[in-house]
């Protein structure tokens, strides 16, 4: 009970952000939140399977990219028919199915993507991950450059505008919520296990194949929403969107925020992507700054901002043992 | 037939023979120890039963079936558990966690469940949690539970790693040198603790162990292998007067 009433207050308390923040904080800052917000599902979910699982990929732009495609194409070639056949609904409510719509279908197409990089290369021990991921990202990124239905080189323009401030962060509450849940439970605790030793894992049951394969389709579906939420609110998608560097800047904030840590990775998500936008007075320097900074918390906190999940966890059950 | 047949297996790695037609079988409830010179296989017969290695040829059967083509997960799950020579436990888990792990392939929960914490996953971790205190307090344990398993001392951590494969709830328990790196008052310690636990879980038990005293003082049956091969089997008072086994430790005279 206690649950549903806090999801009706987050709900409301977001949809009066969503009404008052655009008048409040100005356009550029409320994009700037869209983004940040964004980013916070990447990482989450990124850390799901480089954090808590302890494989490595870095190719999650790769998924955000199919998420952000696929959700845009059926809106854009599927809106105007769903808006025929519903005229009987309010706009309002047109929208906020077709958004949904929308992103359930970029988190399943997501998904398969996932489950078709995972099967063969999370069969193997290794860093065979890295490498196919890295792969997949190029792939799918040279593959929409070449499909001209989804703007090849030009660019997809012409996408509706669904998504703002209240979706997104509806889908970050729902985010770390079901990653928090998910690592906290024994599902958790076999990923976990994995992470730190595979063959004593196997030793006790646990398939590990089988479990590394479902966090990471988890961690794909989750990059598939994100890029559903961002096509919707941008309205325009471009290919340079989803380079090499977006995985990398990703794996800088859950590296950064702590691997295995869900609040490292929000805190992580917010510092780094706020600190690019800060940083665009330096002109040619940004990347320069933004490097010294990456350098001096490596430095001071190797182990991230927030360290692993377990001292704070152990610090809590202790407590709780007593 | 016994709880575990090992039926004329053969492992060859290159031209290396390292397993060579080997025959092992273990009648439930026995604590059964696997003796011989450094080399002579005993870890690669363990990598075979675990389903870490295949076998070339033979076949192995847990309970009346065939294992051995089968996953380790697999194999864990039809009851059969194990410790390791070098300790591997899962060193960012408290010691709980450890034996939580363990109880994994029992528990029902969903992976519903687990996204929307439900009732049931509430309830059954309460359970688990409580089974596995019970383990822990049996294994002297119980006071570190929520400490992390890596700051164990070392006697402690191989004390874990037996209950951890407990908690599986094994037919068959496989036991790598659980006495390595242990003073003569732990190994005392740890010889109780191995009879103790087959008792109370009734389990069937492998030992492989370079302590003489342990296995002599623990096992009711040894097998004695040296390249590969079986050069004896029998009561550890019989092993003790072989000759065969007194050349393959001592060389020949």
């Amino acid at each position: 009970m206690k649950r549903w009433a806090f999801g009706l207050v987050a709900l409301a308390v977001l949809a009066g952000l969503e009404a008052s923040l655009r008048g409040l904080i100005g356009a550029y800052n409320y994009q700037v939140l869209i983004l940040v917000g964004i980013n916070i599902i990447l990482a989450v979910s990124l850390n799901l399977i480089n954090g808590f699982t302890g494989q490595f990929s870095i190719g999650h732009a790769g998924f955000y990219a199919v998420g952000a495609y696929t959700s845009a194409s059926l809106v854009y070639y599927g809106g105007p028919g769903f808006r025929a056949l519903t005229s009987f609904l309010p706009n309002m409510a047109q929208n906020a199915v077709l958004l949904l719509l929308g992103l359930l279908a970029a988190a399943i197409v997501a998904a398969i993507a996932g489950l078709a990089v995972g099967i063969p290369s999370l069969r193997l021990r290794g860093d065979y991950l890295a490498i196919v991921t890295l792969g997949f990202g190029e792939i799918i990124r040279v593959l929409i450059l070449n499909i001209n239905a989804l703007g090849g080189s030009r660019g997809f323009s012409g996408i509706p505008q669904l998504s703002n401030f209240f979706w997104v962060y509806f889908f970050v509450l729902i985010t770390i919520a079901a990653v928090h849940n998910l690592v906290n439970s024994s599902y958790g605790r076999a990923l976990i296990s994995i992470r730190d030793d595979e063959i004593a894992a196997e030793a006790m049951g646990v398939d590990t194949t089988r479990l590394k394969v479902m966090s990471f389709v988890i961690s794909s579906m989750f990059a598939g929403i994100a890029g559903g939420l961002f096509g919707h609110f941008t309205m325009y998608l471009h290919p340079n969107s989803f380079l090499f560097t977006t995985s990398f800047n990703l794996i800088i904030m859950i590296v950064v925020g702590g691997l295995g840590s869900i609040e490292g990775s929000i805190l992580g998500a917010v510092l780094v992507t706020v600190t690019l936008e800060a940083f665009r007075g330096f002109g040619a320097f940004r990347l320069v700054n933004f490097s010294v900074l990456l350098v001096l918390i490596m430095l001071y906190r190797p182990q991230g901002l927030m360290g692993s999940w377990t001292p704070f966890k152990m610090k809590q059950r202790a407590a709780a043992a007593k | 037939m016994g709880i575990l047949d090992v039926r004329n297996c053969t492992k060859t790695f290159g031209g290396l023979v390292a397993v060579n037609d080997l025959n092992l079988s273990l009648n439930p409830g026995e604590l059964y120890g696997l003796i011989g010179p450094n080399g002579a296989g005993k870890t690669t017969i363990f990598n075979l039963i675990t389903g870490v290695y295949t076998p070339d040829d033979g076949l192995i059967e847990l309970d009346g079936k065939p294992i051995q083509r089968l996953k380790p997960s697999t194999i864990a799950r039809l009851g059969m558990s194990r410790t390791f020579q070098n300790i591997r436990l899962f060193q960012t888990m408290t010691v709980l966690e450890n034996v939580k792990l363990a109880r994994q392939m029992h528990m029902k929960q969903s992976l519903f469940d687990a996204v929307i914490r439900t009732h049931h996953l509430k309830e059954e971790e309460d359970e688990i949690e409580h089974d596995s205190l019970d383990l822990l307090k049996i294994f002297n344990l119980d006071k570190r539970a929520y400490e992390l398993a890596l700051s164990l001392p070392y006697g402690s951590q191989r004390r874990l790693e037996i209950a951890r494969a407990l908690a599986t709830h094994p037919k068959v328990l496989l036991l790598d040198e659980p006495a390595a790196g242990m003073n003569p008052q732990e190994a005392i310690e740890l010889m109780h603790l191995i009879k103790r636990s087959r008792d109370e879980f009734h389990i069937t038990v492998l030992l492989v162990e370079h302590n003489m005293k342990v296995v002599m003082g623990v096992c009711e049956k040894i097998q004695v292998i040296d390249y590969g091969e079986t050069i004896a089997v029998g009561t550890p008072k019989e092993i003790q007067d072989n000759p065969k086994v007194v050349e393959a430790y001592l060389g020949g005279a």
